[in-house]
C-alpha cells in the first residue's frame, strides 16, 4: 500500500496554487468581472484553491486568441502537430504520478484509477491521433478522363469544448487530442466541480503549444458556457454532460448553423447469460468483476453498468457472489492505492444519489447491500462517500431507467435471450452495454441486438483509443476515441478540376 | 379555474427563497428536468424561452411561488415523462456546484428533484383519461 500525500501537505507530489485565472492566448488571465468561486477537494469537502469566474467577456477574449492562433496552427504540417502531441504524452508519462494526485484530488476518485487508468489513457490518446493525422490520406477520384475530384481535409477553425466532471484530464484529452491533431484552435470550459487538473496540466505542457492554440476558460454553465456554445465565432461545440443541456447548447448551435458532437450519458445493461456459471474458473472470476465495475469511479460514468440482468438458471447464486465480491470494495482515502473506491464528486451528486436511494426502496425495490451514505473518519468525515449498493427490483422502477450516476446497481432476472434484448433495449438511452458469455454465437447476436454504441463483450469498461464510443438514441450524436472523430473536427474541401481544354459547349 | 387538488411537483420552502431571487435577477423562469450524464437527473432552472420545448417535452406543473409573479412551468420530455409519471416530485434545493447550464449554481446551491410515489388517490386524479398532464 502507498498512500499519496495530499496536496498542500509537506511532502506532496504536488500542489496546486491558491488561484486559478484563466488560460488564454498562453498566459492567465484575470476574469473580466473580477470574480472567483471556491473549489472544494471531495476527498475532505474543504476548498483548496479558488478559481476564475468567466463570463461573455472572458470567453470572448479567448475566442480572440484562438482565432489569432488558429490559421497558423493550421498550416503546420500533420508531422509538426503529430510531434506536439507525441511531446504532449511524453510530458504527461513523466509526471503521470503528479497528474494522478491532482485528479484523483480534485475529482475524489481512487489513485489506483487515475495511475492505472485516467492518465495512461489519456497519454495513449495524444499519442493515437499523433499516428492517425500523420496517416490520414485526403481522396482522390477520377471522374472521367479529364475530370478529378480531389478531397482535402482542413480544419474548421475554431471550436469550442465544455468538459464533464467525471474524468476531467482524460474526457478533456479525449476532445483536445483530435481537435489539436485535425490543426484546430480551441476554447475549453472545465466543468465547474473540477475546474482546475487541467490547468495542473496545462502547466506541464504549456511550452509545448503555441500560445492561443489551447484556451482554458473557467466559469459556470450558464455565465461561461453559453457564450461559448452560442457563439457564431466557433466552427463547431463538443459536450459532454446531460440531455436537457445537450439539447440546448444544440439549440444555440442551430441559431449559427453549426455542427455539436454530444455524449449525452446512458442506462447500460449489463448481461450475464447462464453459461457464465458453468464453471467456477478465471471467466467466472471476471465476469464477477465486470458485475462489480458498477463502482468503477465511484459509478460516475456515462457507460456505467448501472443494470445487470442475471439469467434465471444461475440467478440466485450468481447474485450471491456478486453481493460478496461487491461487498469486499475498499472505500477509504482516495490517495490510498489500497482503496477501491473514493469519494462522489461533489456535494449535489452525494445528496442526488442519496434521493435516488429513497425513491428505490419507494418502489419496492430491495436493497441487497450497501443502500446508505457511507460515515467516515477524521479529514474524510466532511467528503463524499456513497456505500456500493443494489437494488433487486425490476426494469419499469426509476433506479433501473435513470442514470443515477452513483456506486447503484439495479439487478433483474431474464428467462431467455429475446427477454434480455428486450429489457436491454427498453431504456431511453444507448451508450453501453455488457455481455458476459461463454457461447461466441449468443454473443455475437446480443452484441449487435443491443442498441448502444459500444457492447463490451466479455469485458467492461475498457476505453482503449481506436475503439468508436459514442450513443445510440438519447445518448448523443458523433463517436470519439477514434479517427472517425477526425471528421467532426475537419471540413471537407472538394477541389473539382477539369484537365481538359474543350469548352462545354452551352454558351 | 380554481387551484388544482393534487399537484404532480411541488417546491420547498428552501427552493421557493433561491427561486424568487433569481426571478428578482434573471426575470420568468421554466424548469426542465435533466436525465442522463453527470449533472442529469437534475432539475435545470433557465430563464423563460431560454430552453425550447416542444412536442417532445410535456409540461408537468405551473409552479406557484409566492413572490414570484408567474408560474414557474415544470417540463421533461415526454418519452421520460413516461417512465416517472407514477411519482410526485418535490424540487428542493442542497449546497452544491454541479449545474449544467442552471441559473442557481454560481451562488453555491443547486436544485435537486426528490421523489416519492403518487398516491392512489393523487394517481387516479393525475393519470386517469383527461388528456391533460397539468391538471
Amino acid at each position: 500500500m502507498t498512500r499519496y500525500v495530499s496536496p498542500g501537505q509537506p511532502g506532496a507530489k504536488m500542489n496546486y496554487q491558491p488561484r486559478y485565472d484563466h488560460w488564454i492566448g498562453g498566459e492567465f488571465v484575470k476574469p473580466h468581472g473580477g470574480q472567483y468561486f471556491e473549489n472544494p477537494s471531495p476527498v475532505t469537502g474543504r476548498t483548496f484553491t479558488e478559481v476564475a469566474r468567466g463570463t461573455a467577456e472572458d470567453v470572448e477574449r479567448a475566442l480572440d486568441a484562438a482565432h489569432g492562433a488558429a490559421p497558423a496552427w493550421g498550416r503546420t504540417s500533420v508531422a509538426q502537430r503529430a510531434e506536439v502531441l507525441n511531446k504532449v504524452a511524453d510530458r504527461m508519462q513523466q509526471h503521470l504520478e503528479q497528474l494522478a494526485v491532482a485528479e484523483s484530488w480534485e475529482n475524489g476518485k481512487p489513485i489506483r484509477e487515475t495511475l492505472a487508468a485516467d492518465l495512461p489513457l489519456a497519454i495513449d490518446h495524444f499519442r493515437y491521433f499523433a499516428g492517425a493525422i500523420r496517416a490520414q490520406e485526403g481522396g482522390l477520384a477520377q471522374l472521367d478522363e479529364d475530370t478529378v475530384a480531389y478531397h482535402f481535409h482542413e480544419p474548421l477553425g475554431v471550436v469550442g469544448q465544455i468538459i464533464p466532471w467525471n474524468f476531467p484530464i482524460l474526457m478533456a484529452t479525449w476532445k483536445l487530442a483530435p481537435a489539436l491533431a485535425a490543426g484546430n484552435a480551441v476554447v475549453l470550459k472545465p466543468a465547474e466541480q473540477t475546474p482546475v487538473s487541467m490547468h495542473y496540466l496545462m502547466s506541464l505542457i504549456a511550452d509545448l503549444l503555441p500560445p492561443g492554440v489551447v484556451n482554458i476558460v473557467n466559469g459556470f454553465g450558464f455565465e461561461a458556457g453559453k457564450p461559448l456554445a452560442s457563439s457564431p465565432r466557433v466552427a463547431k461545440v463538443a459536450f459532454t454532460g446531460e440531455t436537457t443541456t445537450g439539447r440546448l447548447i444544440m439549440q444555440y448551435a442551430s441559431e449559427n448553423l453549426k455542427p455539436v458532437t454530444l455524449e449525452l450519458g446512458g442506462k447500460s445493461p449489463n448481461i450475464f447469460f447462464d453459461d457464465v456459471s458453468v464453471a467456477d474458473d478465471e471467466f467466472y472470476d471476471k465476469a464477477l468483476e465486470g458485475f462489480t465495475m458498477f463502482a468503477l469511479n465511484q459509478g460516475e460514468v456515462c457507460t456505467c453498468p448501472s443494470r445487470a440482468l442475471i439469467q434465471t438458471g444461475h440467478y440466485r447464486r450468481f447474485l450471491d457472489a456478486a453481493i460478496a465480491r461487491t461487498e469486499k470494495i475498499v472505500q477509504g482515502h482516495p490517495l490510498d492505492t489500497d482503496t477501491m473506491i473514493g469519494a462522489q464528486a461533489s456535494n449535489d451528486q452525494l445528496e442526488k444519489i442519496l434521493a435516488y436511494l429513497e425513491i428505490g426502496r419507494q418502489e419496492g425495490a430491495k436493497v441487497l447491500t450497501g443502500g446508505q451514505r457511507s460515515d467516515m473518519e477524521g479529514e474524510l468525515a466532511g467528503g463524499y462517500y456513497v456505500q456500493p449498493t443494489i437494488f433487486e427490483g425490476s426494469n419499469n422502477m426509476r433506479v433501473f431507467q435513470e442514470e443515477i450516476f452513483g456506486p447503484v446497481v439495479s439487478v433483474a432476472p431474464f428467462s431467455d435471450f429475446d427477454d434480455a434484448v428486450k429489457i436491454a433495449n427498453d431504456t431511453l438511452y444507448g451508450l453501453g452495454a455488457g455481455v458476459w458469455t461463454r457461447d461466441i454465437n449468443t454473443a455475437y447476436r446480443a452484441g449487435r441486438a443491443i442498441q448502444a454504441g459500444r457492447v463490451w463483450t466479455n469485458c467492461y469498461h475498457a476505453y482503449p483509443a481506436h475503439a468508436a464510443f459514442g450513443g445510440y438514441k438519447q445518448s448523443g450524436i458523433g463517436r470519439e476515441n477514434h479517427k472517425m472523430m477526425l471528421d467532426h473536427y475537419q471540413q471537407t474541401k472538394n477541389l473539382l478540376v477539369s484537365y481538359s481544354p474543350k469548352k462545354l459547349g452551352f454558351f | 379555474m380554481g387551484e388544482p387538488a393534487y399537484a404532480r411537483v411541488d417546491v420547498t420552502e428552501a427552493a421557493a427563497r433561491v427561486l424568487r431571487d433569481l426571478r428578482a435577477a434573471h426575470g420568468p423562469l421554466m424548469f426542465h428536468q435533466s436525465g442522463g450524464c453527470c449533472d442529469g437527473s437534475s432539475p435545470m432552472c433557465f430563464p423563460l424561452g431560454e430552453f425550447r420545448t416542444g412536442a417532445s417535452d410535456a409540461l408537468l406543473a405551473e409552479l406557484r411561488v409566492e413572490g414570484v409573479p408567474e408560474p414557474i412551468g415544470f417540463w421533461m420530455s415526454a418519452a421520460q415523462f413516461e417512465l416517472w409519471r407514477h411519482t410526485h416530485l418535490t424540487v428542493d434545493v442542497v449546497p452544491g456546484r454541479g449545474s449544467g447550464f442552471s441559473l442557481e449554481a454560481p451562488s453555491g446551491v443547486r436544485f435537486l428533484t426528490r421523489s416519492r410515489l403518487l398516491t392512489d388517490e393523487e394517481d387516479t386524479a393525475l393519470n386517469t383519461a383527461t388528456g391533460r398532464i397539468v391538471s
